[in-house]
């Protein structure tokens, strides 16, 4: 079992984090001028890189903030974590 | 009675104590420090059982875990199947029999009681052998936090397996010392009979101590029998030691063959004398040892059989000074015996080519390939292995961080070196973690090593009985042959992986800590390819088999998963409910009267909530307190309807979706003040909706001046439902206007039952007039039974979930997650009217205008009702439509949709249900058919309110 660094809480067991996802998806402006095309990018598409990957997780059973991370998703390294507050991190 | 091949004196044994144990129904003596193994050769019983598909002899081939034979089956003290004889230590009252592959799990419950600790180290090293001990010593001394853990009862390994002295004396007792100095050290966690099975992520160790199945019936009731440790550690020194590899030969799984080093360690470790005259067949120096330990112990050594060309010219001159034949450049091709080997045959091996051969007489034949390191926990954490051609081995082949591999896992074969590389890895590991290393760290002065003849990397010899490798057993336990892994490489297999699943090699108990390299080798020699190239199989946890209770720990029964019950539940328990679980909670479904099924019960409670009144336990409803001065925003984005015009002191129904439009929950929201709400989700929903809430809060919208925090355990909720439920809410709280007017549907009032705030709702899941009973859950149990007491004159009726559901259905409102399931939008259930059209958008709003969620053809939520008036549907049954001419089209017969939930209606006086079915709503009037038992049952399409459609009796 992995351990994970929630920036507010250090590092924790797995189990306590639950995954969200690609990061740096942001919900849409103003969804009413998207195409169903562009709209349909928004709600069903994602990125599923081999490598690298910016990614959103929640430290659900412990501080239950949510945090981007760039993980390896081939050696399931995490290589960053970043607040959200924090710049945006770069893969 | 005595054991006829017990040495007079030596061993780790407790001489003075004769313990009894029965094995296949006979009663043999053993000694304290025995294993069943040792007590049964000591005894003179080689053959365990009868191999699993073969039926063929099989006896105890090895001293402890990469034994491929010995499986017993244990009777008592508990019973138990598939443990290795080897490893089984004996104690007073043992009973076991001999297993042929397959064991008979216990048909009683087992009592006792299995648990995990946690535990966080700087160092922990895997095995207390030379390595492990010189590791632990050095990590300890340098006032690391340390855990030791060891597999066997006491600290030592092989060094209790020999004759070396260090620092001049014996290994035993330079191990008693280290053990001693450990246990001084206050940081030291030391654990025998602790087998560490997996290792995984970032340090992570799980490893099973075995408490006291040791002390079999003498087993304190208080301890745990098993305890899994949950080690995590900054640093891991792997010193697992190296497993002896066999060589094959034709008839190569009699009882009585077995791995030379095994035989040391019941001679120098148990007092056993394995045989009386013994063959020795070897490729490298180590089986030596074996000749000459047992030759020295009265046991007639007829020959040692070398497969090397020139043999060890060292080995051989102090055979000779033993009186022992030596045999270079020879091999043993096969044996004779049935149930105990009688000859092994013995042939000059030149060039790869066996010679004539004779036979030679002996009760024992020890057998040495060379020595395989225990690599398995460090290509578990996916540390990758090189193939060694001198040693014929797999060994650790890159650094995996944080994981280290010391001694003869690492491919060390000497005490001397195993004790230096135990101390350097631990070093490397503490200076990795900035610890500087203790003073006064020395190693103890070990024998100099000789320098040995090189090995022979021999991995099976050729078959000379024409039967082409078809006893020749690679696994013995498996009855996998030569043969075998040749039909599955003729066969076109080429990956050891499939060749593992096509032979089954590796697959039984001991997961082919014998058979595997040689499989890996013997398909390299006949695929024409290295053996690098060939590979390993993955090594998966465990390493030994661990028990499915010690996996599960404490964490059974009751504890599996929380029970969540209500303030009320002894009173539940109480009335006689019958419960359902609803997620974690336990709530009552039905309070059956003497003598009722749960329909009759159904029907009354249904009845008395239409005609008079009932009460029903809803604490579980998810409840949320959302607060803020963007309060009423976050709830406008995230419900499909406006929140943010609603009143204080009124209520609204609202609907969730997900942006693809689907519904996720629903429920009512309750304004409190301008800047703050109770959103009640449903049961199931309220954690998953709060999780909603935070992450759009969290991730989108940081700017909004909003909490939300989870009060569903800070609130009771009592619905009094009925027409007579304003006469009871009425005598209960007098000081509240219940008047239509003064207290309208969809609002809520604050007041107090004796100085207790009491909030009041009218909010009805039934369509009747009802009212909301909100308390702290310390007065759950007063304050319902004043409900009851006011309500006995009206007859005031308990219901359960049961009747919640049916008089919900009755008034078509959906259960989502039961008539929904993530594909239905508010309008495929007829709930338009809970969409804002004002709203410029909200989470979800933009998924409607997708092509998919116009298409009239989408399901849509109805009701049904069977035109016999007499099946209830089956939930989840499908919906097909016959022809115009009155016959189901052919097959695949067009699927209309599904019936979602289905009742028997007390106020209908009939069975009714709710569906969802393809442009459902055009359909109404139509009669279609649902197959039920074979039978298709004729139903009505119906709108999904079948009870007052006009919502006459919300106000009573
Ligand atoms: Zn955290």
């Amino acid at each position: 079992m992995q351990l994970i660094a929630c920036p507010w809480c250090g590092p924790r067991e797995e189990v306590e984090f639950s995954y969200g996802g690609q990061a740096g998806v942001p919900y849409p402006a103003d969804p009413a001028v998207l195409s169903d095309e562009q709209w349909a990018h928004y709600v069903f598409f994602r990125d599923n890189p081999k490598g690298r990957f910016a990614e959103r997780w929640n430290h659900s059973a412990g501080c239950r903030r949510w945090f981007t991370a760039i993980r390896d998703t081939a050696t399931y390294r995490f290589e960053r974590v970043s607040r959200l507050d924090d710049p945006k991190p770069v893969t | 009675m005595s054991s006829p091949f017990r040495t007079a004196s030596g061993g780790r044994i407790d001489r003075t104590t004769t313990i009894e144990f029965t094995f296949d129904g006979q009663t043999l003596p053993g000694h304290p420090g025995d294993t069943l193994a040792s007590a049964l050769l000591a005894n003179g019983r080689h053959q365990v059982a009868t191999s699993t598909k073969l039926g063929r002899p099989r006896g105890i081939a090895a001293a402890w875990a990469e034994d491929p034979g010995g499986l017993v089956q244990v009777e008592e003290p508990f019973p138990e199947p598939m443990l290795l004889a080897t490893t089984l230590e004996l104690h007073e009252g043992l009973v076991a029999r001999g297993l042929p592959g397959q064991g008979r799990l216990a048909d009683v419950p087992d009592s006792a009681r299995y648990d995990a600790v946690h535990h966080h180290v700087d160092v922990l090293v895997v095995g207390a052998g030379p390595a492990g001990l010189a590791a632990a010593l050095s990590a300890a001394r340098s006032g690391a936090r340390v855990a030791l853990v060891d597999e066997q009862s006491e600290a030592g390994g092989s060094l209790l397996s020999g004759t070396d002295q260090l620092d001049g004396v014996a290994a035993p007792a330079w191990v008693a010392a280290a053990v001693a100095e450990l246990s001084r050290h206050p940081e030291v966690l030391h654990l025998q009979r602790t087998t560490a099975f997996g290792s995984y992520d970032d340090g992570f160790v799980l490893a099973l101590e075995r408490r006291t199945d040791h002390l079999g019936a003498e087993a304190p009731k208080n301890v745990s029998r098993q305890r899994v440790w949950r080690i995590r550690a900054r640093s891991i020194v792997i010193a697992t030691g190296a497993h002896e590899r066999p060589v094959v030969f034709t008839d190569n799984d009699r009882p009585g063959v077995m791995l030379a080093g095994a035989a040391r360690t019941f001679l120098h470790r148990y007092g056993v004398l394995p045989g009386r005259e013994a063959v020795v067949f070897t490729t490298n120096d180590s089986a030596y040892d074996a000749a000459l330990d047992l030759s020295r112990a009265g046991v007639r050594v007829q020959a040692v059989v070398d497969a090397r060309p020139a043999g060890s010219p060292q080995r051989r001159e102090e055979c000779e000074r033993a009186g022992i034949r030596v045999l270079s450049g020879a091999v043993v091709t096969g044996t004779h015996g049935v149930e105990r080997v009688t000859h092994a045959l013995v042939a000059p091996f030149v060039d790869g080519e066996v010679g004539a051969g004779s036979a030679i007489a002996c009760d024992l034949l020890l057998v040495s390939g060379g020595w395989n390191p225990a690599v398995h926990l460090f290509s578990q954490a996916r540390g990758r292995l090189r193939y060694d051609e001198t040693l014929g081995a797999f060994l650790p082949g890159e650094q995996v961080e944080g994981l280290s591999v010391a001694g003869s896992a690492a491919g060390v074969l000497d005490l001397a070196g195993c004790l230096a590389d135990g101390r350097r890895v631990a070093r490397a590991a503490l200076s990795h973690l900035a610890i500087e290393p203790g003073a006064d760290d020395r190693l103890p002065t070990a024998p100099e090593p000789a320098v040995p003849a090189a090995p022979l990397v021999l991995w099976r010899v050729p078959d000379t009985s024409g039967a082409h490798g078809g006893s020749q057993f690679v696994d013995l336990q498996r009855d996998a042959t030569v043969a075998d892994i040749a039909r599955a490489v003729g066969a076109g297999l080429r990956s050891i992986e499939h060749i593992k699943r096509y032979t089954t090699i590796g697959t039984a108990h001991d997961q082919g800590k014998t058979s595997g390299v040689l499989t890996s080798g013997i398909t390299a020699e006949l695929l024409g390819i290295p053996v690098q190239d060939t590979g390993t199989t993955t090594f998966r946890p465990p390493y030994t088999p661990v028990a499915f209770a010690a996996l599960a720990g404490r964490d059974r029964g009751s504890l599996f998963d929380p029970e969540r019950t209500t303030a009320l539940h002894e009173w539940h328990v109480a009335a006689g409910a019958v419960f359902e679980d609803v997620g974690q909670w336990k709530r009552p479904r039905y309070y059956p009267e003497p003598g009722e099924d749960m329909e009759t019960a159904v029907l009354r409670e249904c009845a008395a909530a239409r005609t008079g009144v009932g009460i029903l336990d809803g604490s579980t409803l998810g409840k949320i307190d959302v607060q803020g001065p963007d309060a009423a925003v976050l709830l406008d984005r995230l419900y499909t309807n406006l929140i943010s015009s609603l009143k204080v002191g009124s209520v609204r129904y609202g609907v969730m979706c997900g942006v693809d439009g689907m519904v996720i929950d629903d429920g009512t929201v309750l304004r409190l003040a301008e800047d703050r709400f109770l959103v009640l989700t449903t049961t199931g929903g309220a954690a998953r909706i709060l999780d909603w809430m935070e992450e759009w809060v969290q991730t989108e919208w940081p700017e909004l001046r909003v909490h939300c925090t989870s009060v569903t355990e800070q609130w009771v909720t009592f619905p009094v439902v009925g027409p007579r439920s304003r006469d009871v809410i009425g005598a209960v709280f007098p000081q509240v206007d219940v008047s239509t007017e003064a207290f309208p549907f969809m609002t809520w009032r604050d007041t107090t039952l004796d100085g207790v705030p009491v909030r009041l709702a009218r909010i009805s899941f039934s369509g009747e007039l009802a009212f909301e009973v909100y308390v702290n859950p310390w007065y759950a149990v007063p304050v319902w039974q004043r409900l009851l007491e006011a309500g006995r004159p009206y007859g005031i009726t308990p219901y359960g979930t049961e009747t919640m559901h049916v008089l919900r259905a009755e008034k078509g409102y959906p259960i989502i997650g039961q008539d929904t399931d993530g594909t239905v939008t508010p309008h495929d259930l007829g709930m338009a009217w809970a969409v804002s059209k004002k709203k410029p958008d909200f989470v979800g709003k933009r998924s409607f205008a997708r092509p998919a969620n116009q298409d009239p053809l989408r399901k849509q939520l109805v009701g049904l009702l069977p035109v016999d008036r007499q099946t209830v549907l089956p939930e989840g049954s499908q919906i097909v439509e016959f022809r115009a001419d009155g016959q189901l089209p052919p097959p695949p017969v067009p699927m209309l949709g599904h019936v979602t939930s289905s009742y028997r209606s007390a106020e209908l006086a009939r069975p009714f249900a709710l569906a969802l079915v393809k442009g459902g709503r055009e359909r109404i009037g139509d009669t279609v058919h649902v197959p039920v038992h074979g039978i298709l049952v004729p139903v009505e399409v119906t709108g999904p309110v079948l009870v007052d459609p006009e919502g006459a009796r919300r106000d009573g």
